[in-house]
């Protein structure tokens, strides 16, 4: 790919940055980290005001590549370019755009694949469990080093959607504006089962090791990959899955054998494998933690309202209606809990049939929805 | 643009300050206009996408949900005003929703096109044709309205319901008014509009 077809409404060629927070961070597992690296990008330009800071959270298995190109060669660009860049519902012209990877990721933020100061070993299993409240603790670190009082909006879907909702009540006078997507104010039994047979995958993988592979030289290749085709099936409707792929046979015919025949079959197996790849086993294992853990109402005696009372953010919550993993049903909790505690918000139930990934993808109805939620915070901030 | 009559009608019966919820708010415009004049915390809901998006554009909270599945989320007495404007006759179950208007609200505010409006009568009754008149513009074929009514069957049903009325104006669907109109309201009134309390029900 050439400078000349990189798309107009890109915001082009990008590098992180990594910020060294040295300020100690107590961890709700008890744990305190001394110092830890956050690797971020950031799009648009930061204003005099310091005003229109927009904070990017991702999902599962996001990272803070979120818009433009790494280099030339590229073929894909960071995971939410379609709704990040000049034009776009997140418009690069008008807000800065701050996205990072989280604490225990894999993409260069301190995490298991890091370096342990106290052993001169990775951290593997050592690296603690982290929470979605810790990751909001870390974020306000990032804020504060940008020199930035308050985001104009904090933004995510799925995982990235649930830390919305706790910087929404955790530091509520640090954002003006919540965006929650396609997320849900706990996860449900069902959700718990699915990520523990994910985590089972990887753990009873011979090749893992008790988390320690990268010192014997291998990956636990099968189980990660087993746990993500798992999350496939979960990201998708069963009526996206058939119109993708219906019954449809890779050679035509029945071949009596356990090899790839049927085309979902050969599409999950390409999603795993490429997945182990660019993932780390321990941060999968400690991402799935998070989101099991994920209950802001808990302190609140499980009054999602209460927690909600006090927060001066204003909302726009969206979900999608083909999506299983996170239904409209676990929105209008939140949604509910909103209008209970007299917050200020909309909500939008995106007709779509692809499932939870809807919240990536360029449906016209999702972004003419954000990108009008996003004019109105440009208009308020221009006051 | 001046605010359709109708609104202004409806905000003389809205205290300054309180909570409203608005049924079928279509692009935000009486909220919006609620929010500036009245200082009313409000949220609307709405079905339309394209609708719901132009609400948000002007910065009303707006909640894109079905009013026919009711109003079950909403606790009871948790809005000072519930209001439905132009939407009573294509609701699924009228009845059910205005008494869960006025469970959810201390008042409700409701608007229809009123079907015994004289030009509907004639229609009807003369020419033996379904009414295609301002208020009524679709044809019988192409119409979101299933629950069609009159002045009088509202307040027939206002009484089997024990809802009070406490505020009734009739206008033409220009929403301009004269007293014959609100001394013959079922036949002069083209459009009707009610402020209603469940006062007068048992329990309450």
């Amino acid at each position: 790919m050439s400078t000349a077809t990189l798309p107009a409404d890109s915001v082009g060629l990008v590098s992180p940055r990594t910020l060294q927070v040295t300020t100690p961070l107590q961890l709700e597992c008890g744990v305190t980290l001394p110092s830890h690296e956050l690797v971020y990008e950031t799009y648009g330009t930061l204003n005099a005001e310091r005003s229109n800071g927009v904070l990017i959270c991702h999902a599962l298995s996001g990272d803070h590549h979120a818009a433009g190109y790494h280099s030339l060669e590229d073929r894909k660009p960071g995971w939410w370019d379609s709704c990040i860049g000049p034009g776009k519902p997140i418009d690069t012209n008008r807000f800065f755009v701050v996205a990072l990877n989280n604490l225990g990721g894999c993409k260069g933020s301190t995490g298991p694949t890091s370096i342990n100061p106290q052993t001169g070993r990775r951290y593997g299993p050592d690296f603690p469990v982290v929470t979605v409240r810790d990751w909001v603790a870390s974020q306000r670190e990032l804020q504060a080093a940008l020199g930035i009082e308050r985001w104009a909006a904090v933004a995510g879907g799925s995982l990235g959607g649930m830390q919305v909702l706790q910087w929404a009540i955790d530091a509520s006078d640090r954002l003006r504006h919540a965006i929650v997507i396609a997320a849900a104010p706990k996860l449900s039994a069902q959700n718990i089962a699915f990520n523990e047979v994910a985590r089972q995958a990887i753990l009873s993988d011979p090749d893992f090791h008790a988390g320690r592979y990268y010192d014997h030289g291998v990956l636990p290749r099968r189980g990660l990959m087993l746990a993500r085709m798992l999350g496939h099936i979960t990201y998708l409707s069963e009526d996206a899955m058939r119109a993708k792929f219906g019954r449809e046979l890779r050679e035509g015919r029945l071949n009596f054998g356990f090899d790839v025949e049927f085309q979902v079959e050969s599409y999950l197996r390409y999603q795993g494998r490429s997945f182990v790849e660019r993932f780390d086993a321990n941060t999968y294992l400690l991402m799935t933690k998070a989101l099991d853990y994920f209950d802001p109402a808990r302190e609140f005696d499980d009054d999602l309202a209460a927690g909600l009372r006090q927060s001066q953010a204003r909302f726009l919550v969206i979900s999608f209606r083909g999506d299983w993993r996170f239904p409209s049903s676990r929105s209008r909790e939140i949604v509910d809990a909103l209008v209970e505690a007299g917050r200020d918000v909309s909500y939008v139930d995106i007709a779509s049939r692809q499932g939870h990934d809807d919240f990536l993808m360029p449906i016209p109805d999702y972004q003419g929805a954000l990108g009008g939620y996003f004019d109105r915070i440009a208009a308020d901030l221009a006051r | 643009m001046s605010l359709r009559p109708d609104l202004a009608i409806i905000s003389r019966w809205i205290e300054p300050g309180s909570r409203v919820l608005d049924l079928g708010c279509g692009d935000g415009t009486l909220l919006d206009y609620l929010q500036r004049t009245r200082a009313v915390h409000g949220y609307g809901l709405e079905i339309d996408g394209d609708n719901v998006n132009a609400a948000i554009r002007r910065g009303v909270n707006v909640l894109q949900v079905d009013i026919d599945q009711g109003l079950g989320q909403f606790r009871t007495a948790s809005f000072d005003y519930v209001v439905m404007t132009q939407a009573l006759q294509a609701v699924n179950h009228p009845a059910r929703l205005l008494e869960d208007m006025l469970r959810v609200g201390r008042e409700g505010i409701v608007t229809f096109p009123n079907f015994g409006y004289w030009k509907a009568r004639v229609a009807l009754g003369l020419r033996g044709r379904m009414p295609v008149i301002d208020s009524l513009p679709a044809q019988w074929y192409e119409t979101e309205n299933v629950h069609l009514c009159t002045v009088q069957d509202f307040e027939a049903l206002c009484r089997n319901l024990s809802i009070a009325i406490r505020h009734r104006r009739v206008v033409d669907w220009q929403h301009r008014s004269n007293w014959a109109m609100q001394r013959a309201p079922n036949l002069l009134g083209e459009i009707a509009l009610y402020s209603l309390s469940g006062a007068g029900r048992a329990g309450r």
